[in-house]
């Protein structure tokens, strides 16, 4: 199913990080997922979170720069091998993955999985 | 040490009076003939060449400024025809585009003259073989040195700048007796000099260093590290180039060859001429540069005129170090920054709806100024992913370097980072104690 991501610029500096996720405590928005893209100066944090419209604009009040992104959240068999035949799946559909990162459903225990794919029509298909 | 013209190098202030009197008089008509945007601002004055007798109504004339550099690009300036005009050399701009400035063959002349005089007047002559490690160019440094070396008949070794260790030995291998550059690359040299401990192959007897500005600490560094005496020069693209002014061997300030650039210290604020000996603004005339002459030229360096005779004999004035501007000018690693070229570049990134906020931070570590870029991070420049906004960085990076001449870091920082004193980001932060 497609989510929508929410992805903030952070200063790679200490105490950037704890602000945003202060706001987000502050603001009682619970994060399913979060992972980090970052070289040596600056990271891009990645979010899905309870509440991704109030949570944007929260952010935007608050003056951090955020961005929608379309995703795809899938959750998978936690089983050996699940996560290498989705991807199996999607390149055999020719679909390329620009990154993936996965959590653990609170409410399920299961094994999910974010992707951001870079043709989403053809994945939609894929996983109907 | 002896004179490269003695008789104009030595004139009562009588003489000079009088000579540049005549030469004024003479530059005023054909700029008034020849150049628009002078006869202009004369007519606004309500003035004639004719109401211009001597230097004594130098005050009545329009001042000129770095913007007409810019609003007469690239010829608009020029009063000679073009088929006169035998070089061109360039400078920066206070926004994207370079100034350029025109050179008659006379007037290539006049510049390496004023070199002739300096490197004279520390001692070179015939027989001394001169390493010129500025950058060779449109940039004025490398051929006017270039051209006053040649001039006094000194055997030169045109270096460019760049590649330290081909430097230091080619000055040991060529046995090189002086050394033109930067002051901050002669630190630089010299540091590795030392490193090297190469001091004894050197056959360095002096350096003659300017483009930016520098300290008497630099300088005791320097004369220890090459084991030289360093000497200072000035000038500047729209009035010649290196050679405008310089120091003799007395180290006591740097003569301005005012037989042909007129120095004026004024008020910047009421623009008033100041009395000689007052600090001010230094404005130059230069009256016999034919090419792209200038009237009354506000150069934003602050400094001194010192009209008390001089040891050496030379009775031109000598123009104390500039220590400030009166805009907000960078002078990183000899070349000249404005803050406004840099929004411009920023601007141009962003669709030009709004400059990002953004902060400038020099400063000097191991005798080489380091130039970085704070930007805030925006709307515009973010994306979800690594490879565009590094894209985006590399490309802000490469057109800053193209604008600029010079590379500086870009660093992406948090919105509303910045340190702002009355709504306003503070653009420079100059960290360099010269
Ligand atoms: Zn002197």
């Amino acid at each position: 199913m497609f989510a929508t991501q929410l992805s903030v610029f952070v200063e790679n500096k200490t105490g950037r990080l704890s602000e945003i996720l202060n706001t987000f405590s502050e603001h009682h928005i619970d994060i399913r997922a979060l992972s980090i893209a970052e070289n040596s100066e600056f990271g891009i944090l990645r979010l899905i979170v309870s509440e991704t419209e109030r949570a944007y604009d929260i952010l935007k009040r608050e003056g951090f720069i955020v961005k929608k992104t379309e995703v795809l959240s899938l959750q998978m068999e936690d089983k050996p091998g699940a996560l290498a035949q989705l991807v199996d799946k999607l390149s055999d559909a020719g679909v390329g993955i620009e990154y993936l990162y996965a959590f653990v459903s609170r409410e399920d225990g299961g094994a999910n999985v974010v992707l951001r794919l870079d043709d989403t029509e053809a994945a939609q298909n894929l996983f109907k | 040490m002896g004179y490269w013209d003695e008789k104009k190098e030595t004139m009562s202030r009588e003489e000079l009076t009088a000579y540049q009197s005549e030469k004024l008089v003479w530059q005023v008509k054909r700029c008034y003939e020849n150049v628009e945007c002078f006869r202009t601002r004369m007519d606004e004055l309500k003035l004639k060449p004719e109401d211009i007798h001597g230097i004594e109504d130098l005050p009545k004339l329009p001042f000129s400024y770095k913007k007409d550099l810019r609003d007469y690009y690239p010829y608009g300036l020029f009063a000679a025809p073009m088929k006169d005009i035998v070089r061109i050399h360039a400078s920066s701009g206070t926004t994207g585009k370079r100034i350029v400035a025109g050179y008659t063959r006379n007037d290539l002349d006049i510049w390496a003259d004023g070199a002739a005089r300096v490197l004279t007047s520390v001692g070179l002559g015939e027989g001394d073989i001169i390493q010129i490690s500025y950058g060779y160019g449109l940039f004025t440094g490398g051929l006017g040195l270039h051209g006053g070396a040649e001039k006094i008949g000194a055997t030169v070794i045109p270096m460019s700048s760049g590649n330290t260790a081909l430097q230091i030995q080619t000055m040991i291998d060529l046995k090189a007796t002086a050394l033109c550059c930067t002051p901050s690359y002669a630190m630089y040299l010299g540091e590795e000099v030392q490193r090297l401990g190469v001091q004894d192959q050197l056959s360095l007897k002096v350096g003659i260093f300017g483009a930016e500005p520098w300290s008497e600490e630099m300088r005791k560094n320097i004369e220890a590290a090459l084991g030289i005496k360093a000497y200072d020069i000035y000038g500047l693209t729209e009035i010649i180039g290196p050679g405008v002014s310089g120091e003799c061997e007395y180290q006591a300030g740097m003569h301005v060859w005012e037989d042909n650039f007129i120095p004026e210290i004024i008020d910047p604020d009421t623009l008033e001429p100041l009395p000689v000996g007052s600090e001010g603004e230094l404005v130059f005339t230069t009256i016999t540069k034919e090419g792209m002459p200038m009237i009354r030229y506000r150069t934003r360096d602050i400094c001194r005129l010192d009209p008390t005779p001089c040891k050496c004999g030379r009775t031109h004035y000598r123009m104390m170090k500039p220590h400030g501007r009166t805009d907000d000018m960078l002078i990183i690693r000899g070349v000249n920054v404005f803050p406004s070229q840099i929004e411009e570049v920023l601007l141009g990134f962003n669709d030009g709806e709004i400059t990002p906020n953004y902060q400038i931070i020099v400063d000097r570590v191991n005798h080489t100024d380091t130039f970085d870029i704070n930007v805030e991070m925006s709307e515009k420049f973010f994306a979800d992913d690594m490879k565009s906004i590094q894209k985006l960085e590399n490309a802000i990076v490469a057109k800053l370097r193209s604008v600029l001449g010079i590379g500086a870091k870009v660093h992406l920082v948090s919105p509303q980072s910045i340190t702002r004193s009355e709504g306003k980001a503070k653009r420079v932060i100059d960290k360099r104690t010269i």
